[in-house]
């Protein structure tokens, strides 16, 4: 493969307008696949999930999960969709070893859910809105495993291994319109989009969406268009693109490789294109010439489905409250700039915060403890931190410790660790750890004795006036009681011996 | 014992429940029978005599008890080799599935086996059930117990022989196009294809999604009711299976009683291609209906001229998709898998010599009639003449209760006569499809021989979707006045094995 020397970024948009179409699969969490009772567990043995439906055997028949369906139409419906009042399935037909029927049960002119649109909320707080074409229900393939070869794709393999559990798992299929208008912000929207679509899933209880688990997976396609023109250009197809960064990066790359080449006076070729995760390329996969005729047609074994207008309703009515909405009333009642709310967000811990608020922490209190100590120990250990092995009841004990004068924020970090350990309830760890802060005074008196004697100059300056050489002394009581003093109660000591008013 | 293999089935059930014959018996007999003389008629693809032998000692050891027994425990059944049976050879009559053991009973298989129904083996049958004849059976052809150098019809033309060879008092046939009743005509037999949706295609291995439907095939009226009632219902495992009571088969059966009724003649079933010894026993049978006290009127349904064409369309389009499954990669045949070829090589190998001629034929015409830029053509047309059909159906049920017209043009036709002429061989059917289109219930029932080559000849009636109990009604009535007339059964006029 030649390196291909590529046109700068900033230059490729100074020529070309980008027009995006994200087509995205959601694996739905329902308990079983689309059209058999099998489970939808990941990390089976292979094909251990399988019956006669989902292997394709000879007689055997589809019948649709209605979970699949309501799925569907949550998914529809939070996406402003209009939902059909009767549509089909379609059999989508051709041949690959990991579709154990040779056709794949899809929809196609009849798609569940079409005509919505997703706002989603780009880095500078602006909005931009994401027209959906459609989204429609399909069952998944097969997985293929291609042995003997040295890049794992099936040229230079010796054999195949199939592995059937994922057939039948339901999916549903996220289709934009062309993305117009995003111009150098494109793969900024692409990612946007994803990242908010992925709440909305999440938020609905319809999928966890994990992209690294292959719950949810997009393809880019994107063609560029000279600045000024109407007519797209020819699209190229980047499939499987599975994470936020990758889909920023894929377009990103895309952009500057269509621009490279028809800056060249070359043409793009309609293609499936495949990411490479390492270096942030794409490489050329299957041309799509139209040739491809998938020889659609309704599919004879599955009835129409027909959601019920009075259902739809109801679905609607029972809708979560959408992540942006959601996040917007969150921003408002913790006061927070739309800064702090962003690092809220990146570090995943707005259901943490909340939870802990709901427990009886303040907003600030449980934001600070989330974002400072916990975000830090998961970014050491490179966990998620709803992982860390503390619950937002805990870490709202601790807060009301500190704003009991129970605890100071030193001793709180060590509590903390104690329960982060293992070593029981923040009560216990109080006691066992003997933390709790010295706020006797005839105890404190003598540390402050103590202190002002072996400081004599120190307390001739504040004495004098220079009141803020306090802390030096402060320090000094902390150290002595090993932290365990309320550093403001030392304070209030030291003036009041040296008779000086703070 | 060779008495037995000439009961009913419903003599066949009375007789093992109070005790007269043992269900073993029974089998064996019958088991017997198929030694005797499936050399020679070849109606069975694979004879199953421990599974058969274990199914009726369980319905001794059951009766032993003081258990009670179900309407049909103990008859013998052949059942055509397109359904799934757990544990048994389920080949379609293909190359493609030789030795396929399905892991899985289709849910008509698990019905006949909860009844106590004793399956004797899997019948022969035109490839996939794509056929007038079985004569594209990959295992030979069936011969026509009535001239066992004449098809007995297709595609279950197995099933119709067991029946009329008595080597089984039921079977169990499916139609698409005309495959269970067709065969009836030829055979003499009687063969119902039920309402679309009311017998659960679950495990029925599919060749056109839309039309195929299971059906009792029987010698006589009653024996089809009885099988009929047992295999249908709704089924949770087939979707398009429809949930509702199934209508009262038996009771109807048994009424022998039009009187009152309303019949009309499909006025284009008739002229040219139309035997004259069929259309003269058609013609006595519609006279016998008026006499038996029915009313009779002639109705047109002008689209059923556009049936055949429509079929040729929407049933190959089904079946390219439907036998895409046969990939070599997972169950059946594979071919040139030899480690130098890639999995797409091997597929293509596979489908060239597993699959015979009409088999491709129908694939490619499908796969053609489905494409991009001809879909609207074919596919969309043929289902826009589907709905004139369903509309000429409504029409005529306005006015009359059921449609009776001859099942088939002709008799049987010699082995081999029709076997490279596919126009010819579709005509055969040319009667049976609209019922298919439509997804309405029809039967075929013996009226008689054809005067110029004494072969037997079938009525068909039609009724609307859901009302098949007409069929029973109708049919047992001229069942009835037939053998009263004849003195005897016509099948007792068949020749010897």
């Amino acid at each position: 493969m030649s390196v291909m020397t590529l046109v700068s970024y900033e230059d490729a948009l100074a020529s070309y307008d980008p027009v995006m179409g994200l087509e995205v699969h959601v694996e739905l969490g329902t308990k079983t696949k689309m059209f058999c009772g099998c489970s939808t567990e990941l990390g089976a043995e292979p094909n251990s999930q399988t019956c006669p439906t989902c292997l394709g055997l000879p007689g055997s028949l589809p019948v649709v999960n209605a979970i699949g369906v309501e799925s569907a139409v949550k998914i529809g419906l939070a996406l402003n969709c209009d939902i059909a009042e009767w549509c089909r399935f379609a059999r989508k037909n051709y041949f690959y070893p990991d579709m154990p029927k040779n056709f794949q049960t899809s929809q196609y002119d009849e798609p569940i859910a079409f005509n919505g649109y997703l706002d989603v909320q780009l880095e500078d707080g602006s909005t931009f809105r994401v027209e959906i074409e459609r989204a429609h229900m399909e069952e998944d393939t097969g997985k293929s495993s291609h042995v003997g070869g040295a890049t794992g794709r099936i040229h230079g393999a010796t054999h195949s291994l199939l592995d059937y559990n994922r057939a039948g798992i339901p999916l549903i299929e996220i289709v934009t319109k062309p993305i117009e208008g995003a111009g150098e912000r494109a793969p900024e929207v692409a990612k946007a989009y994803v990242a908010e679509l992925r709440e909305v899933i999440r938020s609905l209880g319809v999928s966890e969406a994990r992209m690294d688990k292959g719950q949810m997976r997009c393809d880019v396609n994107l063609s560029l268009r000279p600045n000024g023109t109407e007519t797209f250009g020819t699209r190229s197809e980047t499939k499987n693109v599975n994470s936020l960064r990758s889909v920023e990066r894929a377009a990103r790359y895309e952009i500057q490789r269509h621009a490279t080449v028809l800056t060249d006076g070359g043409t793009i070729v309609q293609e499936t294109r495949h990411f490479h995760e390492d270096n942030g390329t794409t490489t050329s996969g299957r041309i799509k010439d139209n040739a491809e005729d998938y020889r659609y047609f309704p599919e004879p074994d599955l009835v129409p489905v027909a959601p019920a207008r009075a259902w739809v309703e109801e679905l609607r009515a029972a809708l979560p409250e959408l992540p942006r909405v959601r996040r917007a009333r969150l921003q408002a009642e913790w006061g927070l700039t739309d800064k702090d709310m962003q690092s809220v967000l990146n570090a995943g811990a707005v259901e943490l915060i909340q939870e802990t608020i709901a427990a009886g922490a303040p907003a600030d209190q449980a934001r600070k403890w989330w974002l400072g100590e916990l975000a830090r120990r998961a970014n050491e250990t490179g966990t998620e931190l709803s992982e860390q092995p503390i619950t937002p009841v805990q870490v709202a004990r601790v807060a009301a410790l500190v704003a009991e004068g129970k605890l100071n924020d030193k001793l709180a970090r060590q509590v903390i660790e104690g329960v982060l350990a293992g070593e029981g309830e923040p009560d216990e760890i109080v006691e066992k750890r003997g933390l709790a802060v010295v706020s006797d005074d005839s105890a404190l008196g003598e540390a402050v004795d103590k202190a002002i004697a072996e400081n004599e100059a120190i307390a001739a300056k504040i004495r004098d006036g220079k009141v803020q050489a306090v802390g030096a002394l402060v320090g000094a009581v902390m150290k002595a009681t090993r932290g365990q003093a309320d550093a403001a109660r030392v304070k209030d000591l030291i003036f009041e011996k040296l008779g000086v008013s703070g | 014992m060779t008495e037995l293999i000439k009961y009913t089935a419903a003599e066949t059930a009375g007789a093992i429940a109070k005790g007269e014959v043992s269900a073993v018996e029974v089998a064996q007999a019958h088991l017997d029978r198929i030694d005797a003389v499936d050399k020679k008629v070849n109606a069975f693809l694979h004879v199953d005599t421990d599974g058969a032998l274990a199914a009726a000692r369980a319905v001794d050891e059951k009766r032993a008890k003081g258990e009670e027994l179900g309407p049909l425990a103990g008859v013998p059944l052949a059942l055509k080799d397109v359904f799934t049976t757990k544990g048994v050879p389920t080949t379609c009559g293909s190359k493609m599935l030789e030795g396929w053991i399905p892991p899985y009973d289709a849910t008509l298989t698990t019905r006949l086996k909860d009844a106590g129904v004793v399956i004797l083996g899997k019948t022969n049958m035109d490839e996939f059930a794509m056929g007038s004849s079985t004569e594209n059976s990959a295992y030979g052809p069936t011969g026509n117990p009535w001239d066992l150098t004449r098809i007995p019809g297709g595609s279950g033309g197995g099933s119709a022989a067991a029946l009329a060879a008595f080597e089984a008092p039921l079977a169990i046939g499916t139609d698409t196009g005309g495959s269970i009743r067709q065969p009836g005509a030829v055979t003499g037999t009687v063969g119902v294809k039920p309402t679309y949706g009311s017998v659960s295609r679950y495990g029925l291995v599919a060749f056109s999604s839309s039309l195929d439907q299971g059906g009792p095939c029987a010698r006589t009226v009653l024996d089809a009711a009885l099988l009929h009632e047992a295999i249908a219902g709704h089924d949770p495992l087939d979707s398009t299976s429809i949930d509702a009571p199934v209508p009262a088969v038996v009771e109807a059966a048994r009424m022998r009683d039009v009187r009152g009724m309303r019949i009309g003649v499909v006025k284009e079933f008739a002229g040219e291609g139309y035997q004259a010894g069929v259309m003269q026993r058609f013609d006595e049978s519609v006279e016998l209906l008026r006499e038996l006290g029915a009313e009779v009127v002639e109705v047109s349904c002008p689209s059923f001229t556009l049936a055949l064409p429509a079929y040729y369309l929407i049933a190959p389009s089904e079946c390219s998709s439907n036998l895409a499954r046969f990939d070599a990669m997972r169950y059946g045949l594979r071919v040139g898998d030899d480690g130098t070829r890639s999995a797409e090589e091997v597929t293509a190998l596979t489908r060239e010599a597993g699959f015979g001629d009409e088999v491709k034929r129908r694939i490619i015409l499908g796969t053609y009639a489905l494409s991009s830029g001809y879909y609207d053509a074919y596919y969309g047309s043929a289902q826009k003449v589907r709905t004139l059909i369903s509309r000429d159906f409504d029409t005529a049920f306005a006015g009359v209760d059921v449609l009776v017209s001859p099942t088939t043009p002709t008799t049987a036709f010699p082995i081999g006569e029709r076997a490279d002429d596919p126009m010819a061989m579709y005509l055969a059917d040319l009667c049976t499809i609209p019922s298919n289109l439509a997804g309405n219930a029809a039967m075929s029932l013996p009226v008689g021989l054809a005067p110029e080559d004494n072969l037997p000849v079938g009525l068909q009636i039609i009724a609307p979707a859901m009302a098949d109990d007409r069929l029973y009604r109708v049919g047992g009535a001229v069942e009835a006045a037939l053998n009263d007339k004849w003195g005897h059964t016509l099948l007792e006029e068949a020749p010897a094995l």
